[in-house]
């Protein structure tokens, strides 16, 4: 099967100028006869929930926490990109463009990052006209701060809360147009299967996590905002919650999935202090603008860090990526805090941390520039560890953040599964195998808020099929299918908890797929997996019924569906041979340790198809084709 | 709450300044009583004033209490406060104690229904007018031991009322911030206490033979 | 470390609830509390028993999905941090701890610890955003703002809508939930054309959903995991007041 981008002819920077004014559009009086579906009410689906309503679409959206203001977007603390070039620093749309390009390692979409770049601008517009308290210099003009892979200037933030600021501006957005009625919404609703009737995409299974009721939705049109899998691994920064259901689902379904292997590592995060440890804490990589990455040079130097010398700490970032120092690429600083902590010099419990110090930048700047500029991260490192960060420097280690891949989507965010449209970290598109910080708020709103709402209009105003009612027999089907699974849950009755196996399962993926991956690791990964699902469906225990609040039942439900998947995300990292990103097979790297993309043989996106329980999933390739740029070796020199 | 309080609480203020007179000679407090009895309908424009006060101090007092308690219609088992004062967490209680004191006080002195004698107190200034000797009726009223008793601790508790009372209503006006919080509790403290220290004053020199 | 959990058990939102004890031993004091939680639940599944239900998503402190009160106390004894950002540590060896729902009328327990706090989303829906269309906004550097003011509306929107300051208050007032994000947005000048609207609009929602009233005790302040400031109520009084006069003398 070919799978079409369907990018738009011309030059790279008309493309969307272009694309807009000729798609066709929906008659605003037809509008209100379309109904739309919106999983997830993050801060893309709740910017296309509201834009949506707002253009006069029937929109339904469901979100499984409590209110649509929690979605994880709410915990990204360092901020969003936009090429406004307000430091007069050289910025612009195309160098945004570049940066994101090449910060993915040449394995993005190039039409689609263009877009991300051109609309970043207003996406600042929207959000400071919606009241998003962004921070101000004393001129009352916005502020930035750097950011990694990046050498100007570009990134808007408001304190350490960006992402929560910026969810609850979309979530008034949002809630505007619930009051006008425009949008429905159902907060505890759990998304469980998609509906495809005649090849499109026309509803979803859903269960209320409240009464356990299973019913199905109909629409016109489904659009997944439900972020990304890091909690294949169990621990990582992502909330509890969050899960690979929907996103799976559609790919059982028939939607392709992309590129599962670009698993993103977080360089700041603090590190693990049990085996209890439910979730690892990420503090925001702006510290690195001021803070200096740091180990002892000696192996097993226990001294406390202020009684090591400056002359016997090896400021490892900055000696090796002279340019960039503490800045360079999330997966490049995690990488080199592993390698250290592998060469024994880690510091800490355990060995597995590196330091970050900010004593030189408060001599430099006053403790009061430190504190208003990083003061609630320190606050949260003190909470967390009991340590005072002005005093000590913090300790930190890389842990799993963000997932690059997800559901293949072409230039409309459109699954090959036609009317599946899949926004934010749920799809694929824009980050390739390694996504800059400050880029994930701007995916997320760019796509809600400017993308989707004009490329839905071109798929439904060229729609001839009907929306069916709920009671069309396939929606029946899977409604079965959605509660015989429940019900099978819930009659194992086993020995074990979700959580032992949940843990199981991600000590595996840390191991095998984690940081860096080797072809061994991957194929006994990919050998062990089963058994654990197995082991999950025969001595699983789920307490308690289907028809109450049951919160085993849902974490049993999601973590059926990672023990399938990880084994997907295996098979991709051992597809792809070669490095990219946050993808690192040690059997591809330089002498010196670098990751060794291979553009000749793997320069395309990795789509894979579900074909079965009986069968191996198969792969296909999207070629990457760059007309604007040239594929260079990343050097963050 | 808060309106209704402004004006008590100007009331109760005037109240004790005027009271306090009973400190200088006799004719100072009387004269200033006689002013007071003579000034015909502005005396019942101000006692109208002050009982409409009250009825809406009080009625609003019961609407936010009804709905507080149908707002929180299970209470913690483990009940904790970390930092309500002790005066705004017994508002309802001071201020109930102090409506009975008010009452008791009404009857006692302005329609002299408890000792009907005190109607008959008439005494000549120096300047000769005759006036209701107010005097010797407080003295005479206050040099009972329960009386007395009852109005300190009605005071005390008025005191404590108005501690919570005073601060509380720059916030509900939204005169109240972070800059001016801490001196204007210290002032509706400190008012408090020279409000209960003024007015417990007055029995306990009457107790003491200091004033007769 | 060893405790004793007096847990609120309540089957669903129609069921009635009572304490039931539960020990905790072998508790790590860099542990969670959510952790804790989750140890505990752990045991429990294992001996066929009903783990505890309780909110949580982000465990960072961000999201306010979780609520429990602790000795009387919602999030428990710590300032400035949800009950995810609590740790063991703060508590000690042979400690017995309450622990029950959010209470309030307006937050009904719907299982053990887990409260239905839509009110919140309802007082939001009803005015507690700028009306701005997509698209419609003006490029963002053409509306220069104060820093000091941009710092206070920040002050505001930092609220997290865990709902504490209802549970904290001894009336169930939700003042400060709807203070701070009216103020947040009455203070910029995007906001101000809405801002007698929005005013009267959040809290005749707030009093529709059961709410009590505010008796500026500032309990909620005191127990905010955001440390928002009653200062916002008193702005809201005002504003409210000032709207009222408005509207009762505005030209129809």
């Amino acid at each position: 099967m070919k799978l079409d981008s369907k990018t738009p002819p011309g030059p790279l920077a008309e493309k969307w100028a272009r694309y807009r004014s000729e798609i066709k559009l929906v008659n605003p009086a037809n509008k209100r006869k379309y109904e739309i579906i919106v999983v997830g009410s993050g801060l893309g689906g709740a910017a296309a929930a509201a834009t949506l309503g707002e253009l006069g679409y029937g929109v339904k959206c469901f979100c499984y926490q409590d209110s649509p203001r929690r979605a994880h977007s709410i915990a990204a603390q360092g901020g969003i990109n936009a090429a406004k070039n307000y430091q007069n620093d050289g910025d612009s749309v195309y160098r945004l463009f570049y940066d994101t390009i090449k910060g993915g390692d040449f394995r993005a979409r190039e039409a689609n990052v263009y877009r991300l770049a051109e609309v970043s601008a207003e996406i600042i517009d929207q959000c400071t006209a919606q009241g998003v308290p962004f921070a101000r210099e004393y001129g009352g003009h916005l502020a930035n701060r750097s950011f990694g892979g990046a050498q100007v200037s570009r990134t808007f933030y408001a304190r350490g809360q960006t992402g929560q600021q910026l969810l609850l501006g979309a979530y008034s957005a949002l809630c505007r147009q619930i009051d006008a009625g425009s949008v429905m919404m159902f907060p505890r609703t759990e998304m469980l299967d998609l509906v495809v009737v005649d090849g499109h995409a026309k509803g979803i299974v859903v269960r209320d996590m409240v009464n356990g009721k299973i019913s199905s939705y109909a629409a016109d049109a489904v659009v997944l905002a439900t972020g990304g899998y890091a909690n294949v691994y169990d621990l990582s920064t992502n909330a509890r919650g969050c899960n690979v259901t929907a996103a799976y689902r559609a790919y059982k379904r028939g939607a392709f999935f992309a590129n599962p292997c670009y698993t993103q590592i977080h360089p700041t995060c603090i590190p693990v202090s049990g085996e209890y440890q439910s979730k690892l804490t990420l503090m925001s990589e702006s510290l690195r603008n001021d803070g200096r990455v740091w180990v002892p040079k000696r192996k097993g130097d226990t001294r406390p860090p202020h009684k090591i010398p400056e002359d016997e700490r090896d400021y490892f970032l900055e000696r090796k990526y002279p340019s960039y120092g503490n800045l360079a690429p999330r997966d490049i600083s995690s990488r080199s805090a592993k390698e250290v902590c592998d060469d024994g010099r880690g510091v800490g419990p355990g060995g597995l941390g590196v330091y970050l110090d900010f004593s030189d930048a408060i001599s430099r700047l006053g403790l009061e520039t430190i504190r208003e500029r990083y003061g609630n991260l320190f606050e949260m490192y003190e909470r967390i560890t009991g340590e005072d960060a002005y005093k000590t420097p913090m300790r930190i280690y890389p842990a799993l953040h963000y997932t690059m891949g997800g559901l293949w989507v072409d230039y409309n965010l459109m699954s090959n599964l036609p009317g599946l449209h899949v926004i934010g970290e749920a799809n694929f598109s824009d980050h390739g195998a390694n996504r800059l910080g400050a880029s994930a708020l701007m995916q997320g709103l760019a796509d809600g808020y400017f993308v989707l709402p004009y490329t839905i209009g071109a798929y439904l105003a060229d729609l001839t099929h009907k929306r069916p009612s709920t009671g069309h027999p396939e929606f029946h089907k899977v409604e079965t299918e959605v509660e015989e699974r429940t019900k099978t849950l819930l009659a194992i009755n086993g020995e074990r908890s979700v959580q032992s196996i949940h843990k199981e399962l991600g000590k595996l993926m840390w191991n095998d797929a984690g940081m860096a991956r080797n072809r061994k690791g991957l194929k006994e990964a990919i050998a062990k997996i089963p058994e654990i699902r197995e082991e999950f469906w025969d001595n699983v225990r789920v307490p308690g019924d289907g028809k109450e609040i049951n919160q085993e039942l849902e974490k049993a439900g999601r973590l059926a569906d990672f023990l399938e998947f990880g084994e997907l995300l295996c098979r991709d990292a051992l597809d792809r041979e070669e490095s990219c990103g946050g993808h690192f097979r040690e059997e591809y790297q330089t002498e010196e340790g670098e990751a060794l993309r291979d553009d000749e043989n793997f320069s395309y996106v990795s789509a894979w198809e579900y074909r079965g329980e009986a069968q191996e999933p198969v792969r296909h390739k999207e070629p990457l084709v760059y007309e604007e740029v040239k594929m260079a070796t990343r050097s963050y020199k | 709450m808060a309106v209704s309080g402004v004006i008590l609480l100007l009331f109760v203020i005037g109240h004790l300044v005027g009271n306090l007179q009973i400190f200088a000679h006799p004719d100072v407090i009387n004269k200033y009583a006689h002013f007071l009895q003579n000034l015909g309908p502005g005396l019942w424009a101000v006692r109208l004033i002050l009982l409409g006060a009250v009825v809406a101090h009080i009625w609003a007092a019961v609407e936010l209490t009804l709905e507080n308690r149908r707002a929180l219609p299970e209470r913690y088992e483990a009940d904790d406060t970390i930092q309500a004062s002790y005066a705004s967490r017994t508002m309802r209680i001071s201020g109930f104690i102090v409506l009975a004191f008010i009452l008791f006080h009404l009857a006692h002195f302005t329609v002299q229904i408890v000792d009907t004698e005190y109607r008959d107190l008439y005494t000549k200034t120096v300047d000769g007018m005759v006036v209701h000797d107010v005097h010797t009726m407080m003295v005479k009223g206050f040099q009972n031991l329960w009386i007395s008793g009852f109005y300190i601790i009605a005071v005390g508790l008025l005191s404590v009322h108005l501690r919570h009372g005073i601060a509380s209503m720059f916030q509900s006006i939204g005169w109240r911030n972070a800059k001016i919080a801490v001196p204007l509790d210290k002032a509706s403290i400190g008012l408090s206490i020279l409000y209960f220290a003024g007015n417990a004053a007055i029995p306990l020199a009457i107790l003491a033979g200091i004033v007769s | 470390m060893d405790l004793t959990l007096r847990v609120w058990r309540q089957k669903d939102r129609n069921s009635p609830g009572r304490l039931v004890e539960y020990d905790a031993k072998d508790i790590d004091p860099d542990m969670s509390f959510l952790e804790m939680l989750d140890v505990v639940n752990e045991r429990l599944i294992s001996r066929e028993e009903h783990p505890i239900a309780f909110d949580h998503d982000c465990r960072e402190g961000i999201c306010g999905a979780c609520s429990a009160t602790i000795n009387g106390i919602p999030h428990g004894p710590e300032r400035a941090t949800t009950v995810c950002q609590l740790h063991m540590r703060h508590f000690k060896d042979g400690d017995v701890l309450t622990i029950e729902p959010f209470r309030a009328r307006a937050f009904p327990v719907i299982r053990d610890l887990m409260v239905d706090r839509s009110a919140f989303d309802r007082i939001v829906e009803s005015g507690g955003y700028v009306s701005v269309r997509t698209g419609s906004a003006p490029e963002a550097n053409t509306l220069p703002i104060p820093k000091d003011v941009a710092e206070r509306a920040m002050d505001a929107a930092s609220c997290i809508g865990c709902g504490a300051c209802v549970a904290a208050c001894k009336n169930a007032s939700a003042m400060l939930f709807v203070a701070a994000k009216a103020s947040q947005l009455n203070g910029l000048p995007q906001g101000k054309p809405e801002k007698d609207r929005r005013v009267l609009d959040m809290v005749a929602s707030m009093d529709e959903a059961g709410f009590g009233n505010c008796t500026n005790q500032y309990e909620c302040s005191a127990v905010c995991p955001k440390s928002i400031s009653e200062d916002f109520i008193a702005q809201l009084n005002r504003e409210y007041l000032v709207a009222s006069i408005k509207q009762r003398f505005a030209r129809k």
